[in-house]
C-alpha cells in the first residue's frame, strides 16, 4: 500500500505517522501543502496531527484552504479513502469532508493520556480488524476534541452506521472525556471513504509504550 | 470602512468558556449572572465605501472563512 502523509506548517506527527504505516510495511510519501497535486497510485491520504497554521482563529480553518486540500477533496470525492487524526479530523470537518465541528473541550484544558475507546462500527474500510464493541487502548492529545453535531446530525451518523468510535471505560460504557456529543471519538462521511478520529493509532503499536491497539487500527486500511 | 465581525457559538451549542466565567463570576460573588457567552471580534479595513457592497463582501468572508456555521453564528457591522 501506498500512503500520502500530508505535512502543514505547524503538523507535528508526519513522522509518526510515517514511522506507523512503514513499520505496517508500506511505503510512505510526505506531501507538502502547497502541492497541488497527490502522488499517483496513492490507497490512503493521511491527515496527520499537529497545529497547522497554529491552530488560528480555529483549529483546521486555514489549514482547509492550502492548494493541497482541494486535490485531497477531488481525491475523496472519487473515492479515495482518507484519514484524519487529531488536527487532520478537524481539518476534514473544516473542509466539509467529514460533517460535525470539533469545539474547545469542555473542562477548557489540553487533555493528553491514555484513553479507552469503544468500537461502534466496524463494517468499513478503517476497523474492520477490529470487533464491534472492543474496547481498545489509544492515546489522546488534543484540547479541541468536543465532537459536536445537532440532533439530526447526529441521528445520520448513527442510522448510517457513521459513528466509529466512542471514549469509554475499560467495559465499552460511554464515558466523558472532552464533552463530545454522545463520547463521540471518531466518524466517517457517509460513503465510508474518509475517515476522521481525535485519538493517535500511530502512538500506539508498541506494547513496551503502552499498548499497541493502534496495529489493528491502522492495519485495516490494507485488509 | 471598517468591519466588525462578531463570532459567536450558537444557542443551544454549549460554551466551555463562557460557562467557566459565568461560575468564576458566580464564586467571585457576582450572583446576578444569567449567561454569560465568550466569542470573537474580528475587525477588518475595507477600502471599498460601498456600505452594501462591503457588507456582501464581508458576509462572504465570514461564511467561508471566519465563522464556522456548523457551531458558531455571526453578525457584521459596517462602519
Amino acid at each position: 500500500m501506498k500512503v500520502a502523509v500530508l505535512r502543514f506548517p505547524g503538523t507535528n506527527c508526519d513522522f509518526d505517522t510515517q514511522y506507523a504505516f512503514e513499520k505496517l510495511g508500506h511505503t510512505t510519501q510526505l506531501v507538502w501543502h502547497e502541492n497541488t497535486e497527490l502522488p499517483a497510485d496513492i490507497d490512503l491520504v493521511v491527515v496527520p496531527g499537529g497545529f497547522s497554521y497554529g491552530d488560528y482563529l480555529r483549529s483546521g480553518s486555514i489549514a482547509r484552504f492550502a492548494p493541497v486540500m482541494k486535490a485531497v477533496t477531488s481525491y475523496a470525492n472519487n473515492g479515495g479513502k482518507v484519514l484524519g487524526i487529531c488536527n487532520g479530523f478537524q481539518i476534514l470537518t473544516e473542509a466539509g469532508l467529514l460533517p460535525g465541528a470539533l469545539k474547545r473541550n469542555n473542562n477548557l484544558h489540553f487533555i493528553s493520556k491514555h484513553q479507552n475507546l469503544c468500537v461502534i462500527n466496524n463494517d468499513n474500510a478503517f476497523l474492520n480488524q477490529c470487533t464491534k464493541g472492543e474496547v481498545l487502548n489509544i492515546p489522546i492529545a488534543h484540547a479541541d476534541g468536543n465532537y459536536y453535531i445537532d440532533d439530526t446530525g447526529l441521528k445520520n451518523l448513527e442510522d448510517n452506521g457513521q459513528v466509529l468510535l466512542r471514549y469509554s471505560d475499560t467495559n465499552g460504557e460511554p464515558v466523558v472525556v472532552n464533552g463530545s456529543v454522545t463520547s463521540i471519538a471518531g466518524v466517517c462521511n457517509e460513503n465510508k471513504n474518509v475517515f476522521g478520529l481525535m485519538p493517535h493509532p500511530e502512538r500506539a503499536l508498541e506494547a513496551i509504550l503502552g499498548s499497541e491497539d493502534g496495529v489493528r487500527m491502522l492495519k485495516g486500511f490494507d485488509a | 470602512m471598517t468591519a466588525v465581525v462578531n463570532v459567536f457559538l450558537k444557542e443551544g451549542v454549549l460554551d466551555p468558556q463562557g460557562k467557566a466565567a459565568h461560575h468564576a463570576l458566580d464564586s467571585l460573588g457576582f450572583s446576578g449572572v444569567a449567561d454569560v457567552r465568550i466569542g470573537k471580534q474580528i475587525i477588518i479595513q475595507l477600502e471599498t465605501t460601498d456600505k452594501t457592497k462591503a457588507q456582501a463582501e464581508v458576509k462572504e468572508m465570514c461564511e467561508t472563512l471566519l465563522a464556522n456555521t456548523v457551531i458558531e453564528d455571526y453578525t457584521i457591522e459596517i462602519n
